[in-house]
């Protein structure tokens, strides 16, 4: 009998089943993260029913699938706002002023780091090593794409295109 | 004067080099043509292995002695190429999964015939988004040109190839994180023995290796085992890819042999300082000791910085200058390792964090002689004593800061200097919060 699926909406079952047959994976619960990404593009965070979803399509527990996606950074346990802003504050980006590019932030968005803005257009944080260090400072949105060699000027602009 | 020599890097900048077509019109796949042709696996190990090809991910064990440790039996066996990327000061992956990612693909294919690989999984950090749709597509070109599958190029031989995404930890660089992350469970270390290379990934033999390792093995194909032997030095053979970053004039990734003068590399490669003269560099990633000024006329390869005191590691180049504030840049980086630390065992767990607060403290302006004192026990704790080598790697640092910038520290809190902090870090959307003020 084929598994059916209750708590999995049927665009997001497409995206599982895609991964499933792409990946080639000996054992399912391989797709873990993969799936998490898909779900958290889905839902736009790791929400109730999100984990629902992985977990069932996975057979895992929902405690598990929890467990596994807060392991991880790039996995929004929260509701962030439409636009998560995440500036690297590591060495080489630290040398070229991502400081102050957070504090700017901080003081333009009017909310602290971590937090998001009321509206919920911009949630900020601070990341660790993106991987270009001599770019810096790096910025990253939403877990995508990189704007680098940033400076305040570049911020304010970049925020502006932000929708 | 140091000159680069791009033998992973050559052709790196000609226009659409990433796609399968340019990249064989620039001769890729034919080292792969002439061991499916001509070798037989043991012949690729033993000359991979004369070769003398180390590991470029940081730890430089030889990579052909490492697939010599699979077992001869059929069945499964992998090959995860790590290409998770997240040491402070590291971009050089990078560099070739954009813009080379075939030489890495066709390096991976080659080392599965080496040791048999059944299934080879390309873990690539989650951050690096746009390079992990490269490379599927790269796959994808990959299997439809017959590179991949089923009895490649007409051989026996077939193996095949998944892209798997991370989610943004730096733990999964340990090849026992990375397989426990792959096989859907949290990051965390796992004992060894048994080594991956007897059970690893669902428990079969597997072999990991770095992006770069595997995509310095085409060449070495083709152009033999004496002439990698001829490059570099005796007991650092062959070129490595440096990401420069920090306090230079050029920063950027550049390919030279082992070897070369740390100081000449700075003026001639890297442009020279930036903005003052020369203070310190950090020559392999954050993990390894910061080496001052004083220190660095020294050969970059992995002897000649560990007899200059520091290591090559994964060759990510911090520049520092004459007017970088080391306590600062140390405060960074056991914020970092604190960060990263995946809590499975308690000195790291524990350790990391007491050092980031300690250090913290001392920047306020409220420390005391005794912090130099916890410092250096906490880190000495931590030293050979934490599950895996992210304990090592947040230990060296801490130790050669205290060794080599002390007075910086004593000016902070003999009161001389205070740093008041710009923002609260938060690192991720609805974690628990990471590192917490000690007061």
């Amino acid at each position: 009998m084929a598994l059916t699926f209750s708590k999995i909406p049927g665009e997001l079952l497409e995206k599982f089943n895609a991964l499933e047959e792409k990946g080639k994976y000996p054992k399912r619960k391989s797709m873990l993260v993969p799936a998490l990404h898909i779900a958290q593009e889905h839902f736009g965070w790791i929400s109730d029913e999100a984990v629902a979803a992985v977990a069932e399509f996975l057979e895992l527990s929902p405690n598990y699938v929890k467990g596994d996606a807060s392991f991880y950074t790039m996995f929004f346990m929260d509701k962030p706002g439409k636009h998560v802003i995440q500036v690297c504050h590591n060495v080489s980006c630290y040398l070229e002023g991502a400081e102050d590019i957070v504090a700017h932030l901080e003081r333009k968005l009017g909310i602290k780091c971590g937090g998001t803005t009321p509206d919920g257009k911009f949630s900020l944080v601070t990341v660790e090593c993106l991987g270009a260090c001599g770019r810096g400072p790096v910025v990253q949105i939403n877990n995508r794409e990189y704007h680098e060699y940033m400076t305040i000027e570049k911020i304010d602009s970049l925020l502006e295109s932000l929708e | 004067m140091a000159e680069e020599t791009k033998i992973v890097m050559l052709d790196m900048d000609v226009e659409g080099i990433s796609s399968l077509s340019v990249y064989e019109k620039h001769g890729g796949y034919a080292a792969l043509k002439k061991v499916l042709g001509e070798m037989t696996p043991d012949e690729v190990t033993a000359e991979v292995k004369k070769s003398g090809l180390r590991g470029k991910g940081g730890a430089g064990f030889p990579a052909g002695v490492k697939w010599g440790f699979i077992p001869k039996d059929k069945g499964e066996k992998y090959l995860c190429v790590n290409a998770d990327e997240s040491e402070p000061g590291t971009f050089k992956d990078q560099a070739i999964l954009e813009k080379m990612p075939h030489r890495m693909l066709e390096g991976a294919i080659i080392a599965g015939y080496a040791f048999g690989a059944t299934h080879i999984f390309i873990y690539i950090r989650g951050e690096f988004w746009k390079e992990i749709n490269i490379v599927q597509r790269v796959v994808d070109e990959a299997y439809e040109a017959g590179y991949l599958g089923k009895g490649i190029l007409g051989s026996d031989y077939s193996v095949e190839c998944t892209v798997h995404p991370g989610a943004g930890a730096y733990i999964c660089g340990e090849e026992t994180s990375l397989l426990e992350s792959l096989e859907g469970r949290r990051a965390e270390p796992k004992m060894k023995p048994p080594f991956p290379a007897i059970e690893g990934l669902y428990d079969k033999p597997t072999i990991i290796n770095n992006v770069e390792t595997l995509a310095t093995v085409p060449a070495i194909i083709e152009r033999g085992a004496d002439w990698h032997l001829s490059l570099g030095t005796e007991k650092s053979p062959g070129i490595k890819m440096f990401s420069v970053s920090g306090h230079v004039n050029k920063p950027g990734v550049y390919e030279i042999e082992l070897g070369v003068n740390q100081l000449d590399f700075i003026e001639t490669i890297c442009g020279g300082v930036k903005g003052g003269r020369l203070k310190a560099t950090i020559p392999g990633g954050s993990s390894v000791p910061v080496m001052p000024a004083a220190n660095c006329d020294c050969p970059l390869s992995f002897e000649g910085l560990q007899d200059a005191g520091s290591m090559l590691g994964s060759a990510g180049f911090m520049v520092f200058n004459e007017h970088t504030d080391m306590v600062k840049v140390i405060e960074v980086i056991s914020r970092f390792y604190a960060h990263e630390s995946c809590g499975k065992c308690t000195v790291c767990r524990e350790g990391t964090h007491w050092i980031n607060m300690i250090i913290n403290r001392i920047l306020r302006g409220e420390g005391a002689m005794d912090d130099l004192v916890t410092l250096q026990d906490a880190a000495d704790g931590m030293e050979m004593k934490s599950f895996c080598p992210l304990g090592d790697a947040a230990a060296w640092p801490v130790q050669s800061f205290l060794k080599h910038f002390r007075h910086e520290f004593i000016d902070y809190i003999e009161g001389r200097k205070k740093l008041v902090p710009k923002y609260e870090p938060v690192g991720a959307i609805g974690h628990h919060k990471l590192v917490k003020p000690a007061y």
